[in-house]
């Protein structure tokens, strides 16, 4: 593969409601950020792929709305509607196409819709949306059945959002940065069964957005070139009921895919830092399992044996992950952030030491029908 | 539409009004609530290529990439493999009514299927639910059935 590289990042602070700002009005921001970050011009980025769902902004073809806001003028846009991690791996496609920059952008607004109803709105019309499954619910179904599987406690769950909340401390762009223990979450409200509160995602605004370019471009730039060494996505299917929920393969195969690429040979030496997708708590373990890092059934063993917290062997969510913020597409692509300026050396108070090859992933669809894996290094 | 703002502060505007659409249903979708019309049973359908039997059926086996044909008849019986009883409240997008809280949401093997269908079960107290409980559909009356997943009421807990 040709060599391509993560040359600018921003964020903005996630937050329950933006009300001073529109989906524009984010964009904007994010996108000039990007730039200074990059130290490049717009005039230097030659195309654009915003990431956007036209359910959640409530607007038809809801990507042409935020065109101007991130440069679009004259250019060449294409709009993802999925997690940001896949808007990101479209914009490093156009870059190895011959573009020289890709911007990509994402956006989000939990506040303005209902997350029900909008989440009810990705399955089957005929035969699920009747009986009430969204986002939540689902998650629960899929807790319920890993739980099951592996005899996994409750309590086991619950130190993985102990732990991510507790990063989030340590990150300004956070939203639910919080001490809490193991029995805070045990005794927080029941949402669905074995779900609670605190272990769900808050509702958030915000926006996010990565430069991609090719070596030519990212020799100018201003920061530590971050280089793409193995990416991938996978898929399975769309009825919940055709799918193994305790058994992640989608994500298992996009990640051999992507380590193949990136010459990882044993993930869990080979990776100094992982950003994964976790709106629910649950997810974690079960991702990591997905990812290699441990054996199916053991993925709550890595933070009891204090491998995934600050300090450990993989240190997993230094943000805070998506408990602490779910800005939903965005998400995926803040976790590309956060592993990208742990590789740069720029994590501010969230730094994994000697952070050299860190992994990013996000997924689609419900219970992570569709995953997508980034390894990315300081290396060439 | 409506605006409901004073001046000099950041304002709002709500939709509230549905965007409607109408869903066809297919072939064998039709078959499906058919069959729990006029024999209060489901039907799956069988791959040619691997065996799986799917409910409810469909035209493509998504692992074989093969078109499906066979249909065949199941019970109306089945196993619990994953359930959560779920405390907020659910707008259902259909008739604009809210669902009475707490219901449990299941995840059911059909006797018969491969794959697991999903559906209400009728039982909320977690002392008396548990994955691998065998379940009985319980469907409406046929003069009151419209065509739709909520012909079948929920799932009862049979043993």
């Amino acid at each position: 593969m040709d060599k391509a590289a993560i040359v600018g990042v921003a964020q903005i602070k996630y937050e329950r409601r933006k009300k001073d700002q529109i989906f524009a009005d984010m964009v904007f921001d994010v996108t000039r950020e990007a730039l200074d970050d990059a130290g490049l011009t717009i005039h230097d980025v030659d195309n654009v792929v915003t990431v956007s769902n036209d359910f959640f902004d409530g607007r038809t073809i809801s990507g042409m709305a935020v065109g101007d806001a991130c440069g679009g003028q004259d250019k060449n846009i294409s709009t993802v509607s999925g997690d940001g991690t896949f808007g990101a791996f479209y914009g490093l496609m156009r870059v190895l196409s011959g573009y020289k920059a890709t911007i990509v952008v994402a956006h989000y607004k939990g506040s303005e819709g209902d997350i029900n109803i909008t989440t009810n709105g990705m399955f089957d019309p005929v035969f699920h949306r009747h009986l009430g499954i969204d986002a939540v619910s689902s998650a629960a179904l899929q807790a319920n059945a890993y739980m099951t599987r592996y005899g996994i406690r409750e309590e086991d769950i619950a130190q993985v959002s102990v732990k991510n909340h507790g990063n989030a401390k340590n990150n300004p762009f956070a939203q639910l940065p919080m001490d809490i223990t193991v029995n805070d979450v045990m005794k927080s409200r029941k949402i669905a069964e074995p779900l609670k509160l605190l272990d769900c995602c808050p509702i958030s605004d915000g926006a996010a957005a990565v430069i991609i370019a090719g070596e030519d471009i990212a020799a100018k730039c201003r920061k530590k070139p971050v280089w793409v060494r193995g990416v991938a996505h996978c898929c399975e299917e769309y009825f919940l009921g055709d799918r193994d929920l305790s058994n992640p393969v989608a994500l298992r195969e996009a990640a051999t895919r992507a380590y193949a690429m990136a010459g990882i040979r044993n993930p869990i030496e080979d990776i100094d830092v992982a950003e994964v997708l976790e709106p629910f708590s649950y997810m974690e373990p079960l991702w990591l399992e997905g990812l290699g890092f441990c054996e199916p059934g053991a993925g709550c063993s890595l933070i009891t044996k204090g491998i995934t917290v600050m300090g450990g062997k993989l240190p997993v969510n230094p943000s805070g992950g998506a408990l602490s913020a779910n800005p939903v597409l965005v998400a995926g692509l803040a976790r590309l952030i956060e592993a990208a300026l742990q590789v740069r050396g720029e994590a501010g108070a969230r730094q994994v030491k000697n952070a050299d090859t860190a992994l990013a992933q996000g997924f689609n669809g419900p219970c992570g029908q569709s995953h997508c894996v980034w390894i990315i290094s300081g290396t060439k | 539409m409506s605006t409901q703002n004073r001046q000099g502060e950041l304002m709002q505007l709500t939709f509230a009004y549905p965007m409607p659409y109408e869903w066809s249903i297919g072939l064998y979708g039709s078959r499906f609530f058919q069959e729990i019309k006029e024999k209060r049973r489901f039907i799956g359908i069988k791959c040619n290529g691997c065996g799986m039997v799917y409910v409810p059926p469909r035209r493509v086996c998504g692992p074989c990439f093969k078109e499906l044909s066979e249909l065949v008849p199941l019970s109306d019986t089945g196993v619990i493999t994953a359930f959560s009883v779920v405390n907020y409240p659910f707008i259902d997008p259909n008739t604009g009514l809210q669902r009475p809280i707490p219901y449990t949401y299941g995840y059911i093997r059909l006797d018969g299927a491969d794959n697991i269908f999903s559906h209400i079960i009728n039982e909320t107290d977690l002392g008396r639910i548990h994955v691998g409980m065998k379940v009985r559909a319980v469907f409406k009356e046929p003069d009151r059935m419209q065509g739709n997943i909520q012909d079948i009421k929920y799932f009862d807990i049979i043993s």
